[in-house]
């Protein structure tokens, strides 16, 4: 067998943080050149840690750590990007909770994907940089299911493959993706699709965000998006992620708020 | 997990799987601590395992401020020389002692037994927040600091406290974020640095 080097260098996003023995953490990280990884920040509770700052839950640190027989542990790390706006939003921080739950569920251990890094670090820094928080999650959601292979059809029906119309179609995510109307009307577990949500999904799944940004979005339109990925993606996990409920709640304090 | 070598008699292997069930106890640990209570007098295991026992019978929450008590109201809350204006919000009941060392705070505490972690679907109602706004609900209290720990989950709970109580006008502050007394500056990370810098102080 050949030995593999003791200790290696890399970029990661730290998806997720657990208490580990008395000071300790166990992360998970989404590393540039390893995929998503499980180490020890040993010590990082303690105040004055070295690592603690640098290892905070989505941080894009660099990291060196030492391969142990089982779990890596974190030598160094120092921070690039603290996402310092968001952590002082509590809405934008309910957002980065629900980012890393989608990227520690959607992914394995030790599978490189240095494009599905770089959309997190780009959804990231958006999201720090313009706060626009629900159009950058929809657009995440989007990729993320298009890139590991979840991509909703939105071009012909699911079902029986005609060319959808300009007329409102079906979405149900067990078929596949969009349903015309004939085979959607008649499905129970299908959703309504306007034209416009289509039209947006269609282009999104093509362009680049700075494009996807310009798209104006009704909050009708947001919502019926927002609502279909979520179906999507509870599909895909057979389950319903824990942060969905707490950004839910801010969100809907928010606008009892706004209207009182 | 402690071998079961039939050299060692039952009721030690046990003890020894026991004791390294605790935090910060390894298995070598575990067997120092078995063998030296087999030496010691048997009053001493004796002390021991009550104390144990005591912690799980005698036990209660404060119903004030929900430390652990043995008295209701706890010592703190009871004490008649604390100043009962100044609310000081913690994680955990373990939090407390550490700002009692200061002696810099005398007023009261509140514990809230967790923090919204919505990772882990922990959310407000899983918290005694509710019972804190009872608290200043009576309008004797000038001032609540925020003192849950300084990370992603207890900031997100600070800030969601601050946005219950802002409305009832009354003062909230929280610890300040800065450089650890003993530390490097060269090892500080950008968060702590710039909040160290925000919040710098004339000298």
């Amino acid at each position: 067998m050949p030995t593999a080097p003791r200790s290696y260098q890399t970029e990661a996003i730290i998806i997720k943080r657990t208490k580990f023995s008395e000071a300790d953490r166990l992360l998970t990280l989404f590393t540039l050149d390893c995929g998503k990884v499980r180490a020890i920040a040993k010590g990082s509770r303690k105040p004055g840690s070295k690592l603690g700052g640098n290892v905070e839950l989505l941080a894009h640190s660099q990291l060196m750590l030492a391969r142990g027989r089982n779990l890596d542990i974190i030598t160094q790390a120092q921070a690039i990007d603290n996402f310092l706006p968001v952590r002082e939003s509590l809405e934008l921080m309910s957002a980065g909770f629900y980012l890393s739950e989608l990227m520690d569920n959607f992914t394995e251990e030790n599978v490189e994907d240095r494009e599905l890094f770089t959309l997190l670090l780009n959804t990231l820094r958006q999201l720090s940089e313009t706060g626009d928080m629900e159009r950058l999650l929809r657009y995440f959601e989007l990729r993320l299911l298009s890139h590991l292979g979840y991509r909703p059809q939105f071009q012909k029906c699911a079902n029986c493959g005609r060319e959808l119309q300009a007329e409102v179609n079906y979405f149900n995510p067990a078929q596949g993706g969009a349903l015309c109307r004939e085979c959607g009307y008649p499905d129970m577990g299908a959703k309504v699709l306007s034209v416009n949500a289509l039209k947006v999904l269609r282009l999104w799944l093509q362009c680049d965000y700075a494009t996807a940004s310009r798209v104006k979005l009704s909050s009708e339109l947001t919502n019926e998006i927002k609502s279909l990925l979520r179906e999507n993606i509870k599909y895909v996990l057979e389950k319903q992620l824990k942060s969905i409920d707490w950004m839910d709640r801010l969100g809907a304090e928010n606008k009892s708020q706004a209207a009182g | 997990m402690t071998p079961d070598f039939p050299t060692t008699a039952k009721p030690i292997s046990r003890l020894i799987e026991e004791l390294s069930k605790l935090p910060g106890i390894g298995p070598k640990t575990a067997q120092r601590l078995a063998y030296h209570l087999l030496q010691a007098p048997p009053e001493r295991s004796r002390d021991l395992a009550d104390a144990i026992l005591g912690i799980k019978d005698n036990l209660k929450l404060c119903s004030a401020c929900l430390n652990i008590t043995d008295s209701d109201p706890c010592g703190i809350c009871g004490d008649q020389t604390r100043d009962t204006s100044i609310i000081c919000v913690v994680e955990e009941p373990i939090d407390i002692m550490p700002l009692e060392r200061t002696r810099k705070f005398r007023g009261l505490y509140h514990v809230l037994h967790g923090v919204i972690s919505p990772s882990d679907g922990i959310k407000p109602e899983d918290l005694h927040i509710r019972e804190l706004l009872d608290r200043l609900a009576n309008g004797r209290v000038r001032e609540v600091i925020l003192a849950t720990n300084p990370n992603v989950e207890g900031e997100a709970t600070s800030m969601y406290i601050q946005r219950l109580i802002s409305p009832l006008g009354i003062r909230v502050t929280r610890l300040a974020r800065g450089l650890p007394f003993g530390g490097d500056l060269e090892y500080a990370d950008d968060v702590t640095l710039s909040r160290a810098l925000e919040g710098r102080q004339e000298m």
